[in-house]
Parts: structure tokens; sequence; C-alpha cells
């Protein structure tokens, strides 16, 4: 039987000890604790709400609320009866009254195109409805367009509360009223274009990283402090400035008056009528994208060479292996962690880039990103624009993820 | 990096061409910095180097951009810069206190759940800017704090809080916890440890914490697109540059562009002896 140990205090050293330790733990929590609040309600629960968005049509469900209940037992095969149009009508005058028809107008302009003239027009002729007559005939006066089935059954669609329609536009699907999933025609398709184009200029600005990266961190890793110092400056004095100037300084480089077509044209490599198209397309956002994120590379991979023995090598080579064979064998397999590291923090910040490509891409170069912006800030489709953000936030989540794995989210260092 | 003499031909040449590669790949990374320099001051309205610059003469150089920056009537970057140092400083003393605070909870080994809370807490980093953007803009707009003066300081703290968490944690991992037990066996109350033992020694990581608070807040333009809505008199230098390039590449931008590398190269000396002064404190190498 195991003795009593006691403390000084007439305690039981085990109870004793796990109240400390709660206590401790408490502490530590509570010192995380206002960061971790601020975080969650400030910064994460907005993000939920902004992409609650993408499905929900709550707004939209109660402007016309009993159109919507009374559409629900029209099928959709023949034109509506009175009971669905003489509903719509009064919901209709309601909102021309309290003035959101154009709200109306505008979120049933996504279900169908023509919509926002339709409302537009029938709002300003609703009062000349007599209210006793044959209200389908009166809407088809107004507007032929009310006498296409194709509207009444985007009215049905679009008043309901929830849709996951904006996903399948995401990735240039669409859902007919029938319910069949086509995808759409093929001059409309950008989406999909932009997510291939993302991701493809993410990998290859991570590979384009890489290769420029490892030769420049042996160096930094293998030269004397004195001459490794000097050289860092070159990585980290960009790694310090601001995104925008180095932007810019790409756009004085690569345009096609700039810098680059100058010096090639007075070299005589190019003709002044043929200047390099480097700008303004996908070439520009490639180069000036890996140049700026270039650092992210380095700096994981240039620590752990640092703590790579030299005397390893030297092992290797007096065994008889060649440099080659040994670099493969040995150094190599020792930089996977600055290796992996340095490719998810490249890869999770090229996926959502978005200054540069708007700025030196040009409607070539854009990725993603621009395309979200657009739909929030010019075509005003949120609910597009924050299904294409969750699919993006999905996809960082996953890579993210996977550093926490692999690399561990505490051994994270920075300059 | 001398070669001994019997290197065979092959490496050799190899070796060359290595020191080449790293060569061209160092000129990549800096030189577009510097290309940006002399044509700041250029004479001339156009952004090229002019007959008269390759051939340094006087004349083809001037202030005149620098003059239009400060002085030109047309220009807001007086607020702007005004406005940016200020959204930089106290979303830094915001992130600052925050992000230390928590990183001394995260960094004990009594804390519950750590992994989870580190990767909330570092979210804002890896999360793209324009999911952030629009997040923080929607609630700060639920809250009347859109296009405010507080608004835009609480969504740079919260982007720049990660920075800190990280340098943080990273300095309090190599700290020595016997330290601490010796001073309060000595007697010394937590308080007073905290104030007399620790803080001074962790110091070189918050302070290049704060760095990084203050450079994301001052460098940041994708967040700020959305929560400043267009406010002329809550623009920033990011902002206006962002406006500036969009619409034409001036000699002006050059001249801003210029100053933000002095500012930059600042930064970057403050950081190394920083993390000299660490290394020199703690007697051991930095990671």
């Amino acid at each position: 039987m195991a003795a009593e140990i006691r403390t000084s205090d007439g305690e039981l050293l085990s109870v004793k000890l796990k109240k400390v330790e709660r206590r401790r733990r408490t502490t530590a929590f509570l010192l995380a604790a206002p960061l971790l609040f601020f975080i969650v309600f400030a910064y994460v629960i907005p993000i939920f709400q902004m992409l609650g968005r993408s499905i929900d049509n709550a707004e939209m469900n109660s402007f016309l609320t009993e159109t919507h209940e009374v559409m629900q037992t029209w099928d959709g095969s023949e034109m509506p009866g009175e009971d669905v149009t003489s509903t719509f009508y009064y919901e209709l005058k309601t909102a021309v009254e309290n003035k959101y028809h154009g709200k109306i107008a505008t979120r049933l302009n996504y279900e169908k195109g023509g919509f926002t003239s339709l409302i537009k027009k029938t709002s300003r002729k609703l009062k000349n409805f007599d209210e006793n007559a044959n209200f389908l005939d009166q809407f088809i006066d107004v507007h032929k367009k009310w006498g296409d089935i194709e509207y009444w059954q985007a009215l049905k669609r679009g008043t309901d509360a929830y849709h996951f329609r904006k996903y399948l536009t995401t990735f240039d699907y669409e859902q007919k009223f029938d319910g069949s999933i086509e995808r759409i025609p093929e001059k409309l398709r950008i989406n999909v274009t932009l997510w291939l184009r993302t991701i493809f200029v993410a990998v290859g600005v991570t590979f384009c990283c890489f290769i420029l990266a490892y030769p420049i961190s042996h160096l930094l890793s293998v030269l004397p402090t004195r001459y490794s110092n000097l050289l860092m400056i070159c990585v980290l004095l960009p790694f310090w400035t601001s995104l925008l100037v180095r932007t810019s300084s790409w756009m004085v480089l690569l345009q096609k008056q700039g810098v680059l077509n100058d010096t090639l044209v007075s070299l005589g490599f190019v003709a002044d009528d043929s200047r390099l198209e480097l700008m303004y397309n996908m070439t520009g956002t490639f180069i000036a994208m890996t140049q700026i994120l270039l650092p992210f590379m380095v700096l994981p991979l240039y620590s752990v060479m640092k703590t790579i023995s030299p005397s390893l090598m030297r092992a290797a080579t007096s065994m008889g292996a060649t440099p080659f064979h040994a670099f493969r064998k040995i150094y190599f397999p020792l930089t996977y962690a600055g290796i992996s590291a340095g490719s998810i923090l490249v890869f999770v910040l090229a996926i959502g880039y978005y200054i540069t490509p708007a700025l030196v891409g040009g409607a070539k170069g854009i990725l993603i990103s621009n395309r979200i912006a657009y739909h929030m800030q010019q075509s005003l489709d949120w609910s597009l624009a924050t299904a294409m953000a969750t699919v993006l936030l999905i996809a960082v989540l996953v890579v993210y993820w996977l550093y926490n794995k692999i690399v561990g989210i505490d051994n994270m260092r920075l300059g | 990096m001398a070669l001994p003499k019997y290197t065979e031909m092959r490496y050799r040449v190899w070796h060359y061409s290595y020191l080449v590669i790293c060569t061209a790949v160092f000129v990549f990374l800096i030189a577009p910095l510097f290309v940006i320099i002399p044509l700041s001051f250029n004479a001339e309205q156009y952004i090229h180097f002019s007959d008269g610059m390759l051939a340094l003469q006087p004349e083809a150089f001037s202030l005149r951009w620098y003059e239009d920056m400060i002085y030109g009537t047309k220009n807001p970057w007086g607020i702007a810069a005004r406005n940016s140092v200020y959204y930089a400083f106290f979303s830094t003393i915001g992130a600052t206190v925050l992000g230390t605070v928590a990183a001394l909870g995260l960094s004990s080994r009594y804390m519950p759940y750590k992994q989870l809370i580190m990767s909330v807490l570092i979210s804002p980093m890896i999360i793209p800017l324009i999911i952030s953007g629009s997040a923080i803009f929607f609630s700060l707009a639920k809250l009347g704090l859109a296009a405010t003066f507080p608004g835009i300081v609480i969504a740079h703290i919260i982007l720049g809080t990660p920075f800190v968490v990280i340098t943080v944690t990273a300095t309090l991992s190599g700290f020595d916890d016997s330290i601490t037990r010796a001073a309060s066996s000595l007697g010394s109350t937590p308080t007073n440890t905290f104030f007399k033992i620790t803080l001074p020694l962790i110091t070189p990581g918050i302070i290049s914490g704060a760095l990084f608070a203050f450079v994301t807040s001052f460098d940041e333009i994708v967040v700020i697109l959305f929560v400043a809505g267009g406010d002329r008199n809550l623009t920033t230098i990011p902002l206006q540059m962002w406006t500036g390039l969009r619409e034409q590449l001036s000699p002006t931008i050059m001249a801003v562009a210029t100053c933000l590398i002095v500012l930059s190269t600042l930064i970057l000396i403050v950081t190394e002896l920083l993390r000299r002064r660490s290394e020199r404190i703690r007697g051991i190498s930095a990671q």
C-alpha cells in the first residue's frame, strides 16, 4: 500500500498537485483568453456569418413570403393560376410602397437576366391595375415577358429561403428550371478557367520559388557569417518592403515602354516595334509573384540548412559517394522540413493573391481573388462572391491543416 | 568558398555555375528595388532612364517629384502618411499587448487545447486577405464602425496579432524556466518576477513582433480597401499608391516608393540589432 504523503498544510500531495496544476492551466488559459475572444468574435464568427451569405436568401424570402408559400403548390408545368398572380401583385404593391422593389429586381435578375427591367416597368404600371380583372393578363399586358413561364419559375426559385446554386455557378454549372444540372454555355465559362489558373500560378510560383531559393539558402548557410549577413540583406530588404513598392517596381520594369524592354531594344536583342509583352498577362503575374514570395521560401529553408552539419557531407564523400550522390542521399532529405514549411507558406499566400495580379496581370493574369473582389465590389453579387470565398477558404484550410501536421504551427518562424 | 587544388574540372565548372546562379537570384531579388530609386530623381515626366540620366548629366536629375509629393496641392500624401502612422501606431500597441499576453499563456506547459487555440490565433495570417477584408467589413458595418478610425485600427489589430504571437512564442520557447523559479525561491512575487526577469529577457522578441505588426498595418492594402470605403480622409499611403498605380505610373509614386524603401532599410537595421542583442543576452544562437 502506497504511503500517504502529505504537504506541510496536511493535504494529500496528489490532491494538492492536482489543485496546483488546475490553477496553472486556468492561469495559462486566462492569459490567452483576451486575444482568443477578440479573434473569435471580431474575426472567426464574422467569417462564418459572411460565408453564410452564400446560401442565405432569407431577405428575399421575407419580401415575398406569401407568394413563395402559394407557389409551393404550383408545379411549374403551366402558367401560374390567379392565386399566385394576385398574391404576387399585392406583395409587389407593398414592396413599391416601402421602396424595396429595387432589391427584389436585383436579386431576381441573378436568377434570370431581364428581371431588372421587368420588375421596374411592372412597378411603375402597378397603379393602373384593375384589382377585379385577371391579374395574369394584366401582367402580360404590362410586359410580354410575364407570358414566359420561365420568369414565373425563376420567381418561385428566387424566393427560396436557402439555395446552393451559387456553388454550381462557382464551377460554371447551372441548374435549369426543370432541376437538371448542366454546364453553362462555353463563352460564359470563366470561373473554372480562373480556378485552374489560380492553382497553376500557385503551384508554379511555389515551384519556381523552391528552385530559386534552394541554391541561395544553401549558399547563405555555408558562407561565413560576415558575408552571409551581408547577402541576407538581399533577402530581408524585399521582405520588409511594402508590397505596393515591389509591385510598382515590376510595373516599371515590365511595361512595354519599361526598363527591361528599353534595355533589350538598346542592346539590339529586340526590335523597337516588337517589344515583349511582359505585363498585363500571366508572365507578369508569374514573375512578380515569384520575386515577392521568394523570401518566404528562403527564410525557412535557410533556418533548416543552418542546422545541417557540414561534416555529414564530408563523411559521405570520404566514404566514396560522389558529391551528387551525397547531396541526393544525405543533404536533400535533411532539408525536407524546410522545403515543406516554405512551400506551404508560399502556396497559401499565392493562392489568395489579389493586389499584384490586379496591377500587373491585366485581364489575362487575374486570379480567383480578383473575381471575388469584383463580385464583392462591382457586380454586388455577394452570394456568388461568398460561395467562391468559401471554396477558396476550404482549399486554404486544407493546406493549413497539412502544414500543422507536417511542420507544426509551433515551429513557425519569421525572419 | 575556395575550392581545394585537387578538385576535378567538372566540379570546378559546377561550383562556378552554382555561384553564377546564386548571384543571378540575388540580383533578381534586390534589383527591382534599386530601379525605383534613380527613377524618382528623374527630371522628366516619363518613367524611364533618359539619355541624360544614363550620361549622368546633373540637369537630368531633380527633386521635383519629392516637392510634388510634399507640396503638391492635389496630392493627399500628407493625410495618407499621417493616417498610416496613426493606424500603425495604435494597432501595434493593441496587437503587441494582446499578442504578448496570449503568447505567455500559450508557451506555458499547462495550456489546454494549445494546438487548436494557436491555429485560431494564427488564422488571420493564413486566410486570404480578400476573405478577411470582406468579413471584417461586414462585421464592422453591422456595428457602425466601417469607414471609421477605430474600425480600421480594430481590423489592423486582427491582422497584426499573429505576428506578435509567433515571434514572442518563439522567444519564450528558448526561455529557461529555472530563472523564474530561482527568482520566486528567493522570495520574489510572480508580478515582480515577470517585470524584473521575464519581461526584460523577452523584450527583443516583443519588439520584433511589434515591428511586424507595425509593418503589417503600415503596408496593409486589401483589408483597408474594404474597410475605408473610399473615404478620402481615411486614406493611407498604400491605398493612395494603389489608386495611383491603377490610373497611371507617375514619378511621384516613385518618390513615395523610394521613401518607403528607406523606411524598410531602417526597419531592417533595427531588427538586425535586436537579433544580435537577443543573442548576446541569452547567450544562445538565434533560431
